[in-house]
């Protein structure tokens, strides 16, 4: 599984690439090859606000259905229109294809995120215990 | 509680499966490297290999067979031969539904009830509660491993393992005795999936082999499938699931399984419940649906027309074959009819879908 050193993740499986103000956030190697075949996405609103953790789109597989939580506290300034065509562009590459841009309100909110080795190792963790 | 295994689970541990807690089996909901797409995609157009080991096998016996399994279900026994195959619901005295199942006949005296794997106890207590004189009943599900090897390649993959001629398996037929790589199966042309294909019955310590013959003999052909694809498969085929287009509280004849209920002949379990309600008119019937606006119907979901409720998708989903999304619906029956709009309820907002007629999939299963 792949865990891109530059990224900072959540424990619900979001990532997010950081450069100043903004950040593009997606969903991770694992998400994806847990939930399967990606075949919907309800892409986050463009200029909503939300909070760290907040529900802000929703990416159906075949057999589940998963809300995409906002990884950091800000406003969506850019989304991703293709996913919305061919979703099945998260499984090919989910670090390759964002989902939207944030602009973010508090710095602070990526403390509370992993960087890619404790995100990594919190997988492993997870796959453990999965089984 | 742990959960239980078929005897195939070295496969699904050989082949990576992903295997989930399926009604208390162990089973594999997809394979790694495919998934239930690709999986879907291959049965459809070369073949795919489910364990499906988890169902039920009951022999009825005896010089009372035949009317005991005539009582028992809504459709008619006398209609097949020895060797011949029939599906049919099985109903309550209300005209609900125990399960479907398939009625293989051996002859008037021998007969095999294959039923669905999350209703084995159940329906054995029921064939049990419901037994007359001079007919046995025997679970003999922990003797049987099943494989469903399915697909326009099916035949040609399964004929290089046996020297029985699988083309004089007509479809809903069977042979009790096929020689599969040596091993002595029970083989029809059934299947869950709207292609060709065989359902296999085989001794349980032999189940990996045989497993392992079909996969080597079909190479690129073939490939291990899970429970997500068989589910993606039975759907576009419009084939009934238990526990989601039929139950207890749905009747067979609202569920669009008339074709199988014969009300003109014997008596049977529900027989009556069914002509009275046959005769009244359905008060609701399981629709085709697409979808109009975005989203993905699911099971459960409710369904809206003019602000109120009027029933709910019984199964529904991203089909792979065709693309997009369809589902089916229970329904009032004054809103049934093709062309009628609809809406479904996907996460607490009314998404507009169309009642439609032949949106699914024309089963490619051969007769002759």
């Amino acid at each position: 599984m792949n865990f891109p050193e530059k990224l900072l993740y959540t424990k619900d499986h979001e990532w997010i690439s950081v450069t100043g103000e903004k950040g593009h956030i997606g969903i991770s190697d694992y998400a994806q090859t847990h939930l399967g075949d990606i075949v919907y996405i309800e892409l986050p609103e463009m200029d909503m606000e939300a909070t760290q953790g907040e529900a802000i789109g929703v990416i159906e597989s075949v057999k589940a259905v998963a809300s995409f939580l906002c990884p950091v506290g800000g406003t969506i300034v850019e989304v991703n229109e293709e996913l919305e065509e061919s979703p099945e562009l998260l499984n090919q590459d989910p670090y390759e294809n964002w989902i939207a841009v944030i602009e973010l309100s508090d710095q602070k909110d990526l403390d509370k995120l992993m960087n890619a080795q404790t995100y990594a190792e919190y997988c492993q963790n997870l796959e453990e215990t999965e089984g | 509680m742990s959960l239980k295994q078929t005897p195939l689970y070295p496969m699904h541990l050989k082949y990576n499966g992903k295997l989930i807690d399926f009604g208390g089996w162990e089973l594999p909901v997809q394979y790694e490297g495919m998934g239930i797409i690709k999986e879907h995609h291959l049965v459809r157009e070369s073949a795919g290999l489910f364990d499906v080991s988890h169902m039920g096998e009951v022999f009825i016996q005896g010089e009372n067979a035949e009317a005991f399994v005539q009582n028992l279900i809504c459709n008619d026994v006398k209609t097949i031969q020895d060797g011949q195959v029939l599906y049919s619901p099985m109903c309550y005295p209300d005209g609900g539904v125990v399960d479907d199942l398939l009625v293989y006949r051996y002859n008037r005296n021998k007969y095999l009830l294959v039923i669905n794997a999350a209703n084995v106890e159940k329906d054995f207590a029921w064939m049990t509660e419901n037994l007359m004189a001079g007919v046995t009943a025997d679970n003999v599900s922990a003797q049987y491993a099943q494989l469903a090897l399915q697909g326009p390649q099916a035949q040609e993959i399964l004929q290089k393992l046996s020297a029985v001629d699988l083309g004089s398996i007509k479809f809903f037929w069977f042979n009790p005795a096929v020689k599969i790589s040596g091993v002595e199966c029970i083989v029809s042309r059934t299947g869950y999936t709207g292609e060709d294909g065989f359902e296999i019955y085989v001794n349980p310590d032999k189940a990996c082999f045989i497993w392992e013959e079909i996969m080597a003999a079909g190479g690129d052909m073939v490939a291990p499938v899970g429970l997500g694809a068989r589910d993606s498969l039975r759907f576009e085929a419009k084939l009934p699931l238990y526990g989601q287009e039929i139950d207890k509280d749905i009747s067979p004849l609202e569920a669009g399984l008339g074709f199988f209920v014969k009300l003109n002949t014997d008596d049977f379990i529900g027989k009556s419940a069914l002509v009275q309600q046959k005769e009244a008119g359905l008060k609701r019937k399981l629709v085709e649906f697409s979808m109009i606006g975005k989203g993905i119907p699911r099971s459960h979901y409710e369904v809206y027309k003019d602000g109120q409720a009027i029933g709910h998708v019984t199964t529904g989903m991203h089909a792979p074959t065709f693309k997009k999304p369809i589902g089916l619906a229970l329904i009032n029956y004054e809103h049934s009819t093709p062309g009628t709009e609809i809406e479904i309820i996907i996460r607490n907002k009314a998404i507009p879908a169309l009642v439609g007629q032949g949106i699914f999939y024309l089963k490619k299963t051969k007769s002759k």
